[in-house]
This record gives structure tokens, sequence and C-alpha cells, in this order.
């Protein structure tokens, strides 16, 4: 029998898509899915799960799909993740497992991510299946934020017996797979469904509470919680802090994505949110939330340039999602970064001025230091303009609790083998503790700080 | 869906102006004068900030005031009490720094009259002495006065129409006061930002420590989406976290405006759209 040919995955046409917010990778069919999983060699020391931050048994997986055992193929992904379509959808699985997957060294990895998004769909389909849970501890643990994060740490340890309740700041649950990720790449009746399911081990969700100014850290305590986790991400929006920032019509690419995407201003009037997109949109930054916020802004009828400091190369944002970025018509400048902003009389943006940047010498995160070339301004019309160049951790949880100690980039310090921070029985992992970086690593981090708690919380249950 | 925030009183005040009691117990808890809250009244609907009027601890119930001018307000206006707002989040922003100042004049305008009210209770309680000054459009829009005037020691008035009162802005009040010699060494002021900017001016020559409660576009409230930003001082601060209120003499009022004005013609286009459904709903019925 020859090999399978590598399965691309099937995607809305262009003309289709980008008109409206539907969901661009379609998913693969079940005999595409089992012809993918045919082309894995099934390697006795896998590479791939090594690649994988939650270390999913990737082989045996692949393998059930093969055998056409979806069943058992979601359940073995599900005992080392708890959202899998999440993950399926938005890992960066080209520097993780397919990254190191031995069939890429020569041609194509095996699709590692969209075998993992169709097991999980398909099993949403037929109505998730509730795991084993652990009998009752009798301890309590809060999760503040309900992002990656905290869903990842919630169901780990409502699994392990523990009763556990999910503080979250939002009128909804999901973080940043709610208020960041569009429709378009991270269906939202998805992330409700995830929510449902960490629900449905027992887990209670509290949204519109803000713990830090509602209630205190000490409170949760005296509430009757034995341990606190943080999972509060990194939602603090970076500014340029250029001249003309402030002009109506720059908006911050966290407000830009939380009017789309969690206030669904894309359907306005028929929600009350508005949102403004010109006729000439500049997005500024290279990361997946520039691709995010371009791809938005053009579904919303904007014509979309992206104006980036280094080269395609070093772009932070998925290779895929560059690629169907461009594919939907996106203009790319790069070599550039704006110096200001340029409004009219009446306060709003006209013009981004931008200089010229050559690339130098590695910096610390080893890509290539941008250098701006001397009196190389140029002048790009915009009427709408989005900053997407990262986001700040929020430690709005922590503030004023001094026995929370932050680093001077306000991440929470945690001992890195617990992810216990410095007050005792205060946890914390994802974006709030490494800035800016990825679900899966957030997730990956949480599962192991769920482990720590519940490790504590044993300890203390039996000297207690 | 069980009911979180259930309205317990409902009061009109004035034309398009509307008193609210909720129940909402963690919020009534923490609040401290100056804070806000965010709103989300329906599914369909906005988040929207509003500065809490009144509240008690022990009935678990907070008080604002608002007026119905676009959406979010009417739709908010629209409900009666036993009905639910689906989320109210805070209280959020930094509490006033409410000391013994020595004397205090606080100054409101519009609805912003409403929200002098925890202000003058807070510096009397203080142990300040309190001028409040009022002012609107016209004297049936005038909020609180009977309020205003038990707790203050002195209490001025104004109208634009001269229906009450002096006839002119509370800003002209307030430089009268202080050409005729009187001192104040605090002044606070809440209302429609030109008012507010008006403040500003008078009492920038004589150096009065003056604090404005600024009211911008917010999203989440928690720092979170940067709608809210203000630049004070040459610096860029966000309303919601860093503020709402700032020294008077330090912020950028026009480029506040701009900002505020960045949604007139969607708001229009809104409030067509959902006065349409409620006469479509009041036909079906």
């Amino acid at each position: 029998m020859s090999k399978p040919s590598p399965q691309s995955m099937p995607k809305l046409n262009v003309k289709e898509r980008i008109r409206c917010f539907k969901e661009v990778a379609l998913g693969y069919t079940e005999e595409q899915a089992i012809a993918e999983a045919s082309r894995c060699l099934q390697c006795k020391v896998p590479r791939c799960v090594e690649g994988c931050p939650v270390n999913i048994d990737i082989p045996a997986f692949i393998k059930f799909i093969r055998e056409r055992k979806f069943d058992e193929a979601i359940k073995k992904i599900k005992e080392k993740n708890s959202l899998p379509a999440i993950c399926g959808r938005v890992c960066p699985q080209e520097n993780q497992c397919m990254g190191r997957c031995v069939l890429g060294v020569k041609g194509t990895p095996v699709n590692i991510g969209a075998l993992e998004r169709f097991a999980a769909d398909w099993e949403r389909k037929r109505g998730i299946s509730i795991p084993e849970i652990a009998p009752p501890t009798g301890k309590k643990v809060a999760v503040v934020g309900s992002g990656p994060a905290g869903l990842t740490a919630a169901a780990e340890l409502a699994k392990l017996g523990h009763e556990v309740t999910i503080f979250e700041a939002l009128h909804a649950p999901g973080g940043v797979l709610m208020y960041g990720i569009p429709e378009f790449r991270m269906p939202k009746e998805i992330v409700m469904d995830e929510v449902k399911y960490v629900e449905s081990l027992g887990v209670k969700v509290e949204t519109d509470v803000i713990i830090g100014k509602m209630i205190t850290l000490d409170e949760l305590f005296k509430m009757g919680f034995d341990a606190v986790f943080l999972g509060t991400g990194a939602g603090l929006p970076r500014f340029l802090g250029i001249p003309g920032e402030n002009l109506c019509g720059i908006y911050s690419a966290n407000e830009f994505l939380i009017r789309v995407n969690l206030m669904k201003a894309y359907r306005f009037p028929e929600y009350d949110t508005p949102i403004k997109v010109g006729k000439k949109v500049v997005v500024i930054g290279g990361g997946n939330v520039a691709m995010d916020a371009a791809r938005s802004a053009l579904r919303l009828g904007g014509e979309v340039t992206v104006i980036y400091r280094r080269t395609e190369k070093e772009m932070p944002a998925r290779r895929e999602e560059v690629e169907n970025a461009k594919e939907e018509g996106i203009n790319f400048i790069f070599l550039a970064t704006p110096v200001r902003f340029l409004g009219d009389e009446h306060g709003w943006v006209k013009k981004v001025e931008c200089i010229r940047m050559k690339l130098g010498e590695p910096d610390e995160t080893g890509r290539r230091r941008p250098i701006p070339i001397e009196n190389s301004e140029f002048l790009v019309d915009a009427d709408t303009v989005i900053v997407a160049i990262g986001q700040r951790p929020n430690p709005i949880a922590v503030y004023n609790d001094e026995r929370v100690k932050l680093t001077k980039h306000g991440t929470i310090v945690v001992n890195p083998e617990t992810y216990e921070t410095t007050f005792r029985g205060v946890f914390a992992a994802g974006d709030i503790v490494t800035g800016n970086a990825t679900v899966i690593s957030a997730m990956g981090a949480a599962k192991k700080a769920a482990q720590a708690i519940h490790k504590l919380l044993m300890e203390k249950k039996v000297s207690s | 869906m069980k009911c979180r925030f259930k309205i317990v009183a409902k009061e009109r005040l004035a034309p398009g102006i509307k008193r609210m009691v909720i129940s909402a117990p963690l919020i009534a808890q923490k609040a401290k004068v100056g804070q806000f809250v965010i709103f989300r009244v329906d599914e369909f609907g906005e988040r929207f900030p509003l500065t809490l009027v009144d509240w008690d601890a022990k009935e678990g119930t907070f008080t604002v005031i608002f007026q119905e001018v676009g959406v979010s307000t009417k739709k908010l206006g629209s409900l009666e009490v036993g009905e639910c707002i689906i989320d109210v989040f805070g209280p959020l922003g930094n509490p006033s720094e409410i000391k013994n100042y020595g004397d205090a004049a606080v100054v409101g305008g519009g609805v912003g009259t409403a929200l002098m009210y925890p202000q003058v209770k807070a510096l009397k309680k203080a142990g300040n002495r309190v001028v409040s000054i009022l002012g609107a459009r016209t004297s049936e829009l005038l909020l609180l006065e009977k309020e205003l005037a038990e707790i203050s020691d002195e209490l001025y008035i104004s109208t634009d129409d001269g229906s009450k009162g002096y006839k002119g802005f509370t800003s002209d009040v307030l430089k009268n006061l202080l050409e005729q010699g009187r001192r104040f060494d605090y002044v606070f002021a809440v209302g429609p930002v030109p008012m507010m900017r008006a403040i500003a001016e008078v009492t920038r020559p004589y150096g009065i420590k003056t604090v404005v409660s600024l009211n911008p576009i917010m999203i989440d409230g928690t720092g979170m989406c940067g709608t809210c930003r203000v630049t004070v001082g040459g610096e860029t601060k966000f309303a919601c976290v860093d503020g709402p209120e700032f020294d008077a003499h330090e912020v950028d009022f026009k480029e506040l405006m701009n900002r505020l004005r960045t949604y007139v013609e969607d708001e229009k286009r809104a409030l067509c759209a959902y006065e349409k459904r409620v006469r479509r709903m009041k036909e079906d019925v």
C-alpha cells in the first residue's frame, strides 16, 4: 500500500470569507483524518510528544484515528488536554509537536493540530462525555480568570476532586479566547462548549467578579478557599508612546478585538457596540494579534496595511495566519515603524508618519534588531489605526498586596517548580507569569500549577 | 437564568432622568465615593459606566442616576422594579481623595449634579465647609436640590435660561464668588466636559486644587482596552484604573471632547434601530 499524501486543511474560499466572520479552516472530513493519521510513522521514541507543552500521547491518539476509533482518540487526548477543540485551532503546532515530527525533516510533517481538532469536533458533535472525577477532597480552590490557564487549572483540580470556583471579571468566560481571538479563527460557540465541559466537571463560574477590587485575596481565604490560582493573563495594551496616539480612530488591538469579538460590534446595530473601520486601515505589529486585527478590519470593509518593523521572516505570527492574511488581500510594509500620527481639525487620525528600518545585530530575543534609517520618513494614509505591539500582564488582582511579589515587568514571581507565588497558597501561571505568550504554554504551566496545588492541599489534609 | 442584579426601586427625577436602586451586595459592601460601576443591560448591550451616587451595605443595594441619551441608557431606563440587569460590574476606579481641605466648593452640571451628592456628603463628614453650586439647562433638570441643600453649608443654583437662580453657568457663579473675595482650598467639578473645562479655567489663576471626575467611553473598566485614555499633564492615563478623577488643570479637555464624539453617528443609527425594535414590539402586543 502506498503512503497517502499529506492532507491539506480545507478552507472557506477567499471571496466568501473576506466579508464574513465564519471560521476559515473547515476541518478534516473523516476520510481525510484517517488518511492523514495513516502518515504517522508511530515512532518508538516520539519527538512530537516532547514538543507538546502538555505531553499528549500523540502517536497513540493518531493510531486510534487511523483505526477509526475516534472515541478512543479523543479520550487519549483528554487525558492530558482538557481543551482540545481550542488547542487544535490556535496552538502554534509548527513550532511544537509538528515542528519535531520526523516526517518534517525531508517532507511534510503529520498535521497533528488538524487531527486533534478533528477528534475534538467529532466528540463535540456527539455530546461531550464527562471523565471520571476523584471523590471529593473537601478542599476549595479559587481560580482567578477564565482564559486558557484558568480553565485548565480548574478542570485539572476538579478532576482531582476539589471544589473549584472560577472568578471572571468580564461578563463572559473564556478570557482571550472570547475577547481576543476572532470568530473566524476561534468560533465562540466552541469556547462556550469548552467552558460548559469544564462546568460539567463541577466547576462553578462566577462572571462580573473582579478579584482585588470586589474580593481581596485575604477575603478569598476567609470565604473558605484553601488555595488560589491566578490566571489573569496579559490583558493590558501596549501603546507606542508617540505623538498623536490619542487621536480618534486609533485603537489598541485589545479595544478593537474586544469590540469585535466580545461585544460583537461586527453585528452592529443588532448589537449595541459600534466600531469604526475607515476606508484605509493601518495595523502596527507583526504578531498573531496583529493578524487577527488586520483580518477583522478587512472583513469590516477596510483596505488594510500591516506595518512591521522587521522583515517577514522575523514576524512572530503563525505562518499559516500570515498566509491567510495575504490570501485575503492584506498589504504589508516591512522594515518600517510609525513615528507619529497626524490628524484633522476634528481630532481624527488621517496619516501615519513612518520611518524605514534596517536590521542590525541580533538582540536578546535572537532576532535582528531593527534600526531606524535617518531621513527616511514617509506618510501612509489612515482613517483607522490599530496598535498591535503586544500586551502587558494585568496584575489588578494583586494590586496593593505586597505579599505577591512582581517583577519589574509587572509579571508575578513564582517558584518555577510549583508555580507558587511569594504568598503561601497563592499560585499563578500563564501570561501573568511569562508575559504574553501562547494559549498552550499557559495551559501547560497551569496544569503543573494545578498538580502543585493538589499536592499542597493533600499534604495539608494529612497534617490537619 | 438566575437574576443577579434586580432593580429594587426606580424613580423619575426629571424629564429623561431616572434614579435606580439596584441589588448587588458585593458592590454595596465595597463601594467608595468617586467609584463607578459598568453596566450591560441585556444580551445585545454595550458596556457603559455610571458613577455611584449612593449605596447601602446593609441592604446590599446601590443607587445610580442617569440621563436617557442613547440606546444603553434608554434600555436601562425602560426596566421596571423587579426586573433584572444581566451584568453590573464594580466598584471600579480609584475612590476620591477625601480629607479636610478646609473650604471646599463642589460644582455639578446637568446629570452631574446627582454625582455631587456623595462628594458633598463625604467632604462634610471629613470636616470641610462645603459650598455646593449646581446648574442645569433649566430648573426642572436640577437634581437633588433638596438633598444637597440639607447637607451643604451654602447652596447656589444657576440655570442657562434663568428659570431658577443665577442666569448663566456654574462657572460664572464660582467666578463671582472668587472675585468677591471668597477663598476655596478645594474645588470638585462633575458634569459635561465644557463645564468642567470652564471650572478649571476659573480656578487656575487662583491656584486652587481642582479635581474633575471624567466620563470617557469605556468598555471593560479594568485597564484592558484603552478606550478611556485621556491626556493628563502630557501623559496618557486610563480613566478606568488611573482615574476617574484627575487634576482639572492638567486634563486635555479638547482631546476628551473629540474622543467622546467618536461614535456620534453610530449612536444615532443605533438609537434609530432600537426605537424601531421597540415600536415593532409594541405593535405586536
